[in-house]
């Protein structure tokens, strides 16, 4: 479903600054894969979730989704086969409009936009249903406008706009990390229902390595811009916190610390 | 004392237009498009410029609309796919249109005086003067342009620009192509805006190299004072709010002028109302929250 081959990106080329975010980094998800991805801050993850969506154009390799070659596709254009959360709650909704508008937005992801309705009273009520679906009481608030909604309310939705249609991939990127803990496992379980459910091809960055450890199929661990560490399967499932903490010691590139919150979250 | 009113109710109807289409750039795409300035006065300019050239006031309102929509597509072209920071992009054009301006207009100013204007059938089939025949016009203009933004701004297209303003990252993560939304949006802005500017120059019976001059602050102080005293309860009275924002001002302005202070003083008096506006605590929230969904603007991480 996705295949990354050789993927390199530096920011501020030729300038004091200049940073090797990616180097060199290939990766094959198939269909239905739920990887989480971890790794130290700087390692890399959210440039990666980042050029796989197209917000930054790739200084080298190709990707590829569901055969079609997406390296120079413009971000919008690659958006109708990609779902995203961020980690930023304010990030992946629009504050001013309301609920149902966003929703609409979302809906419309990938078709034509015309001079038709925005909203139309039948997508409405299928709005109510899927609010109620989530269980957040969000269903008698369509028009409520989404910046007065909790961070966690706003990331729930978002998850919801990512999923509304299918998507070939979905991105998730630390998507719980500004959630206070209740809050965050609540969208973290309703993201892996979702998931499942759906049988979504997804990538999650996460700082927890528990929660690494305990969703998807598959753990990946990104060190200094590359893939340290790619495990699936059994070898997965009898991962243990220890394990993964020896792995990251010996990958770790320099100055990349393992956050605190990495190891107690 | 009427009379005065009279005349600053018909201005602020007309200008009122000018400030619809600022609100669209300011207010819904979050950016302070200096195009303003020049495309007022190539508005007033192309349809002065029809109208003693012998043909109608009315093409030379569509006319203006058009070029107003070309002035908003050339900036929309510099910011979006030369990537020149909106402010300048702005001030780009607007300079290139004081040339332009000077083109269409040969001259430093051209009179309509006894000539047709948009407003003489009105006041001859109703039997009114000029100024009451502008108000009519004025009322009937505003009217149309809430109603058709207010159905555009519902559209799948509509609602594709607001988020365009408010959140571009979301934007494009639902697929919306933000350069075409940005594009667009001043188009549309630009067209208002010169429109007014056409209908501006038929009420004074005469087109002006200088109108445009401090034209952007007008509309700002209008929409501020159309914010502050109706608030953001929904669209609908968000866009009335502009038209009673500019009369307001009007009025404000023929008060203050008769209070004795002198004309020269006016634009002064003007960018202080705006500062003020700026400063105040629930106006400078707004401001700030806009300045943070600006379009374009540096990505984060
Ligand atoms: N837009 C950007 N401009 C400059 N440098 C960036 C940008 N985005 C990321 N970087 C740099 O690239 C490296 C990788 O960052 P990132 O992918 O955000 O790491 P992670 O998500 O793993 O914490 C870091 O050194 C970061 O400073
Ligand atoms: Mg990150």
């Amino acid at each position: 479903m996705l295949k990354v081959t050789g993927l390199y990106k530096v920011f501020n080329r030729g300038t004091v600054n200049e940073r090797v975010a990616l180097e060199n980094v290939s990766l094959t998800l198939e269909k239905g894969d739920f990887v989480t991805v971890i790794g130290g801050n700087g390692a890399g993850k959210s440039t990666l979730l980042n050029c796989v969506a197209g917000v930054y154009p790739p200084d080298g390799g190709s990707i590829v989704v569901d055969g079609v070659d997406v390296t120079r596709l413009a971000e919008y254009r690659r958006a109708r086969h990609l779902g995203r959360v961020f980690q930023d709650p304010m990030r992946g909704t629009c504050a001013d409009m309301n609920i149902e508008e966003n929703l609409a937005l979302a809906r419309r992801r990938g078709r034509p936009r015309g001079l038709s309705w925005g909203v139309t009273r039948r997508e409405r009520e299928e709005y109510r249903a899927m609010l109620e679906a989530l269980g957040l009481g969000l269903e008698d608030r369509l028009s409520a406008k989404v910046g007065l909604l909790s961070g966690g309310q706003r990331q729930a939705l978002t998850l919801l706009m990512a999923t509304l249609r299918a998507p070939k991939l979905l991105l998730l990127d630390e998507h719980t990390a500004a959630l206070d803990p209740r809050t965050a496992k609540k969208v973290l379980e309703l993201s892996d229902r979702v998931i499942s459910e759906g049988g979504l091809t997804t990538m999650m960055v996460t700082h927890n390595m528990r929660d690494a450890i305990r969703y998807g199929n598959r753990l990946i661990m990104m060190s200094g811009g590359g893939i340290a560490v790619d495990v699936s399967g059994e070898e997965k499932k009898n991962l243990t916190v220890e394990d993964l903490l020896k792995l990251f010691e010996k990958a770790r590139g320099d100055g990349e610390e393992i956050p605190d919150r990495m190891v107690l979250g | 004392m009427q009379e005065i009113i009279i005349g600053a109710v018909s201005l602020g109807l007309l200008w009122a237009v000018m400030t619809i289409g600022v609100y669209i750039s300011y207010s819904v795409l979050g950016m302070a498009d200096m195009t303003a300035e020049g495309s007022i006065t190539l508005g007033a300019a192309v349809a002065a410029q029809t109208i003693a050239g012998g043909g109608s006031p009315y093409l030379g309102l569509l006319l203006a609309l058009l070029c107003g929509m070309a002035a908003g597509l050339c900036n929309g072209l510099l910011h979006t796919k030369l990537k020149i920071p909106s402010l300048l992009s702005g001030i780009l054009t607007m300079t290139a249109l004081f040339s332009v301006n000077l083109h269409v207009m040969g001259k430093a100013n051209i009179s309509l005086l006894r000539m047709p204007t948009v407003y003489s059938p009105v006041a001859s089939l109703l039997g009114i003067d000029k100024g009451l025949s502008v108000i009519a016009v004025g009322l009937v203009i505003c009217a149309v342009i809430i109603g058709l933004l207010y159905w555009f701004f519902g559209t799948e297209i509509g609602s594709a620009i607001r988020a365009t303003g408010n959140n571009p990252h979301m934007a494009r993560a639902q697929g919306i192509n933000t350069d075409r939304t940005i594009i667009i949006g001043l188009v549309l802005s630009n067209a208002l805006i010169a429109l007014s500017g056409a209908l501006i120059g038929q009420s004074q019976n005469y087109a002006d190299l200088q109108m445009g001059t401090g034209a952007i602050v007008i509309g700002l102080a209008s929409l501020f004072i159309g914010e502050v005293l109706f608030g953001k309860r929904n669209f609908f009275i968000r866009l009335s709010s502009m038209v009673a924002g500019a009369i307001i001002y009007r009025l404000i302005i023929a008060f203050v002028l008769k209070l004795g202070m002198p004309a020269d003083d006016l634009k002064l008096f003007t960018a202080i109302t705006v500062v003020l506006a700026l400063t105040l605590p629930g106006i400078k929230k707004a401001a700030q929250s806009r300045r943070r969904a600006l379009p374009g603007g540096p990505q984060d991480a």
